[in-house]
Order: C-alpha cells, then sequence, then structure tokens
C-alpha cells in the first residue's frame, strides 16, 4: 500500500499562505491531478508531499509510515521537475543510473535497469548523449526514466510537460497514460491544464487560493462542479436565463418551442469541428454556444437571425 | 563598419601600449646579454630560492583558499543565516584594503610587539618575519578570488539539479561532489587562477611581514626588486619573465583542461 494522505497541511511564505489547511487522500496506484492556476498551491502541495518543502502545520503519510519529517533523500520518491533539471555534466545513461549508483547497487544490475528504463522511455539510442543534445521531449523523458529507475513508492510530477510544444506534449500525456498503465506506480501530476489533468488522471483534485475546491472524476468535475470556479476552469460556462450551462448544451431552434427564449445571432465562427454561435439573447444577455459542423449546417445560421434558444441540460448543482 | 573598426583600433591600441609592449619588453631587455647571461641571473642560490619559495607559498595558499572560496560560496549562496549580508561585505576586504595595509595589521597582531607577540614568543613560534607570516600575508591577498567567480556560477546553477539529487536519494555530500561542484568546476577553476596569479604576484603584504632575508624570506617579486636596487637589471628582468611564464603556464593548463573535457 502506497496511498498518501495529508492532514490539515498549512505552508506559508512570509505573508503569503500558499497552502491553506488541506488534507486529501491519493490512492494506492491511482494517477491523481492537481489541477489550479498559477499561485492556487499546487505545486507547493507537491513539493510538501515529496520532502522539498517543509509543511508549516499538518501531516503527511506514504505507504502508512508518516514522513512529515523525514527528509526527500529518505522518502523513496521519484520527482520530475518542470524543466527537467537534468544533471547537465553527465550521459543520459549516467543521469538514469545515479539514483541506483548512490544506492550503491551492483554494477551489472545498474547496467540491466538503466538499458530496461531506456527502452522503456525510447532512448536506448542516446544513451551516451548529454542532456544539451537532447530536444525537451527527450530530457523530461530521461529524467522520467531516472525517477523511475529507483522504482520509487510514488512519482510526484510537477508540471512536466509545461515547457514542451503543444504536439509533444500531447503525445508525452498519451505516453504517460500507458505508462501508467504498464508500471501502476501511484502518482501525482501538477498542471494547470485543465485538458492535461482530464486526459491523463483518473482523480483530479481542483485547487485555488491555497484550497481544494473540489475532487472528484474528471466526468464529475465537468458535469456536476461543486462550484462556479471548478465549472469554469474545467471547461467553458455560459449563461442562459439566469442559470449556467456548458455551451454545447444550448439548444438552438429556427421555430419557437417551449421554455425557449429568443435570441439573435450576433456572430457564427467556424474552428474546423466546432462552430461557435454568439448570442444576444431576448433579456439583453449574451450567451455563446458551441455546435458541431452538421448542427450548424442544418441550421443554416446568418448574422442578425433571430432563433429560439433553450438548455438541453443544466448543471446539476445551483451555482452562484 | 567603421565604427566598429574603430572601437577594434582603440581596443587593441590600448592593450599594446598597456600590456604587449611593457611585457614583450621585460622579454626582450632579459635576454639582452644573450641566453646565458640570463639563466646565469635565475639559477643564482637567491633566485632559485625565491622561486620555490613562491612555489611553496602559492601551492598552500591556493589549495586552502579555493576550500575557503567554495565554502564560502555556497554559504552565501544556499543558506540562509545571520550576518550573511556581513559575511559577503567582509569577503571583499582583501580587495578593498592596501595590501600594505594587510602587512601592516599582521604585524600589528603577530609581530614581536604585536597582540599575540608574547605569547608566541614564550612558545617560541616565529610568524612574522617567517614563513608562516608569508603564506598568512598571501592567503589574506587572494581570499576572495574563488568566493567572487563561484558565487555567480552557483546562483546560475540554481537548485534544481540538487534537489533532484535529494529526491534520488543522495546526501549532502554526495550531492555536492557529484551535482554542485561539476556543475560550478569552471567558476571555481577560474577563481583558481586568479588566486594564483594574485599569490605568485603578491608585493605589498609580503614585503611587509618577509623581512627581506635574501635566501630565506624573499619570493620572486621580492626577489626582482631586490635585483633592482642592485643595478641587476637582467637578474631582475629574468626572475620577471620567470614569474610571468609560471602564471601563463597556470591559464595555459586550465584552458588545454577545458578544451579536452569540451571534446
Amino acid at each position: 500500500m502506497t496511498g498518501i494522505v495529508v492532514s490539515d497541511v498549512s505552508k506559508s511564505f512570509g505573508d503569503f499562505v500558499a497552502v491553506d489547511d488541506i488534507s486529501l487522500t491519493v490512492p494506492d496506484g491511482s494517477l491523481t491531478a492537481l489541477l489550479g492556476p498559477s499561485g492556487s498551491g499546487k505545486s507547493t502541495l507537491l513539493r510538501m508531499i515529496a520532502g522539498l518543502e517543509e509543511p508549516g502545520a499538518g501531516q503527511i503519510v506514504i505507504g502508512g509510515a508518516d514522513v512529515t519529517r523525514t527528509p526527500a533523500r529518505k522518502r523513496e520518491i521519484g520527482f520530475v521537475f518542470q524543466h527537467y533539471a537534468a544533471f547537465k555534466h553527465m550521459t543520459v545513461r549516467d543521469n538514469v543510473a545515479f539514483g541506483l549508483e548512490i544506492r550503491r547497487a551492483d554494477r551489472a544490475k545498474i547496467r540491466s535497469r538503466v538499458d530496461e528504463l531506456l527502452r522503456l522511455v525510447h532512448l536506448e539510442a542516446y544513451a551516451k548523449r548529454y542532456p544539451s543534445q537532447l530536444s525537451g521531449g527527450q530530457r523530461q523523458r530521461m529524467a522520467l526514466a531516472r525517477a523511475l529507475a529507483v522504482e520509487p513508492r510514488v512519482l510526484l510530477l510537477d508540471e512536466p510537460f509545461g515547457a514542451l510544444d503543444a504536439t509533444v506534449r500531447r503525445d508525452l500525456r498519451a505516453w504517460l497514460r500507458r505508462l501508467h498503465d504498464e508500471v501502476s506506480v501511484t502518482t501525482i501530476l501538477v498542471t494547470h491544464d485543465q485538458e492535461e489533468a482530464m486526459e491523463v488522471a483518473g482523480q483530479i483534485v481542483v485547487m485555488n487560493g491555497g484550497r481544494i475546491e473540489q475532487v472528484g472524476s474528471p466526468r464529475e468535475l465537468y458535469e456536476a462542479p461543486a462550484n462556479d470556479f471548478v465549472a469554469g476552469f474545467v471547461g467553458p460556462v455560459t449563461e442562459l436565463a439566469g442559470s449556467k450551462l456548458r455551451p454545447h448544451d444550448v439548444d438552438i431552434r429556427i421555430d419557437p418551442v417551449d421554455g425557449a427564449m429568443e435570441a439573435q445571432v450576433r456572430r457564427v465562427t467556424h474552428l474546423g469541428f466546432e462552430v461557435r454561435v454568439e448570442l444576444e439573447a431576448g433579456d439583453g444577455r449574451r450567451l455563446w454556444a458551441q455546435l458541431t459542423r452538421e448542427e450548424a449546417e442544418q441550421l443554416e445560421l446568418m448574422d442578425g437571425q433571430i432563433v429560439y434558444v433553450r438548455a438541453s441540460r443544466r448543471m446539476p448543482v445551483a451555482l452562484a | 563598419m567603421r565604427g566598429r573598426f574603430a572601437l577594434r583600433s582603440v581596443a587593441l591600441g590600448y592593450l599594446t601600449l598597456l600590456l604587449v609592449l611593457p611585457v614583450g619588453f621585460v622579454f626582450l631587455k632579459t635576454f639582452e646579454h644573450g641566453v646565458g647571461a640570463a639563466w646565469d641571473s635565475v639559477t643564482t642560490p637567491a633566485a632559485r630560492h625565491a622561486f620555490w619559495l613562491t612555489i611553496e607559498l602559492v601551492a598552500i595558499a591556493v589549495p586552502l583558499c579555493t576550500l575557503f572560496g567554495v565554502v564560502a560560496a555556497i554559504a552565501i549562496v544556499r543558506r540562509r543565516w545571520r550576518g550573511r549580508a556581513l559575511f559577503n561585505a567582509l569577503l571583499d576586504i582583501p580587495f578593498a584594503v592596501s595590501p600594505v595595509v594587510i602587512g601592516l595589521a599582521l604585524l600589528l597582531v603577530y609581530g614581536r610587539l604585536g597582540w599575540f607577540g608574547d605569547w608566541l614568543a614564550q612558545n617560541g613560534l616565529r610568524i612574522v618575519f617567517a614563513f608562516p607570516g608569508m603564506l598568512l600575508a598571501t592567503i589574506f591577498v587572494s581570499l576572495p578570488f574563488v568566493a567572487r567567480e563561484t558565487i555567480p556560477v552557483l546562483r546560475e546553477v540554481g537548485t534544481e539539479q540538487e534537489q533532484a539529487a535529494a529526491t534520488l536519494g543522495a546526501g549532502p555530500f554526495q550531492t555536492f561532489w557529484r551535482v554542485t561542484l561539476p556543475a560550478i568546476r569552471w567558476g571555481v577553476a577560474y577563481g583558481v587562477v586568479l588566486t594564483t596569479a594574485r599569490a605568485l604576484g603578491e608585493f605589498g603584504a609580503v614585503s611587509v611581514v618577509s623581512g627581506h632575508i635574501a635566501g630565506q624570506t624573499e619570493t620572486l617579486t621580492l626577489h626582482v626588486e631586490d635585483r633592482v636596487e642592485a643595478f641587476d637589471l637582467t637578474g631582475a628582468y629574468a626572475a620577471a619573465l620567470v614569474l610571468a611564464l609560471i602564471a601563463l603556464l597556470t591559464l595555459l593548463s586550465m584552458n588545454l583542461l577545458r578544451r579536452k573535457e569540451a571534446v
């Protein structure tokens, strides 16, 4: 059992409260994302779990043992930094072998383990290169291999794809998901990108202002957000007749129907598969709808046209 | 284009007037009366003794300054403690104070009439007008170089690699040897080159505490002065050239090391 239990943990830097009395359980073998805007305390929380930052108050338990005062080097964790933190003067092989060398593992064992990991992260051909000779994505894969080499009890990733460009990021995300299925080590991923969190994690912890707003599966957060903040952070929100809903739940009709409100089309934007329709409702408020291309083609919407809108699905919780 | 050319001319002209010409002149003057005469004057007993004394001083002072410099740099950059800013400021005293003053200060503290003078005399220890005093003076004047060269590099390298090492199980010493030191090595190396150059060329402070005893407490720089005063200009130039050659050798070996590693 290597679940993580965080109880009543707080951390301040001077007057700034980075983490404010947080309690959280990360199940054994799960992939959990800490999702929030910058300054929400997600990285600080992760660094406290790693032992790189000392909590001002509270307790951190990894695998049943209280590690609150245990130094990072004795926590048996793997940590991946946003900017790779590669050992620049070592080859890829030596980087990956570092943790095993520190543990004075047997030479032959180190060799075979490093080979195995280099295969896992597809860097076999780069073993003798230096980090400066790798691309960002390769460096981050090396950092992952380095963290995994010592068979950590938990894997902690601090915005691991934040410094990479969009395509590489997408690839690595999918790859991380597969990797987790293979190695299934308890993993926490810090990110500010809701799409990344939703795609990779089984459990998402939404953080804001040093506190947890909601914990749930991607679907729960999207369909039943606990409050405005979560609703807005995990997906787009628009407003119709005083209630909030997802833009793709705005039902647009050419003819009046029950419970529909009259609205005027202000602008239609084609974004490939998705079509965005900006509207002005009868009560003077603006809203927007998200349609598929097929839906938009059927409706044949034009700027200035009068239509009728209603919510096909509201968010179940009354939002403030 | 013309602006750049003018700028280069000024820079090169300046360098020629201030550096190349005087040093080149020393070189020419050394061999004015032939290679034999120059060789003879650097192989006199006094010159040889001065040479080895200088080497000894450098060989002891440079490692001590390096050790101090690296520790001081880490204490200033990586640790938070009371008095850190003060320590950082005090570190520059050897740069700020004239070496002659430093020599006099050492006399005041360790001299026969100084604070520890009586105690030292009773215990038969001789610091001033002897090797220990000269060593102290040499260390004092060349102390800040390694720290000053290392501090910016240490800042630039940042703490992430060290944190990564910690998460991988490395203790403070393992982290230092395997991660921090390799990352800052060229800063330290440059500091060592500067320290060596300073220790080699030190004149003022050593002059005050040495007592100028030829064949005993005379370093190469003091020997140069001694030769000038004795109107033995060939001897003075030759000794100066030896000094320059040692410094050049240090710089060269550092560059070779660096090039070898870059491959």
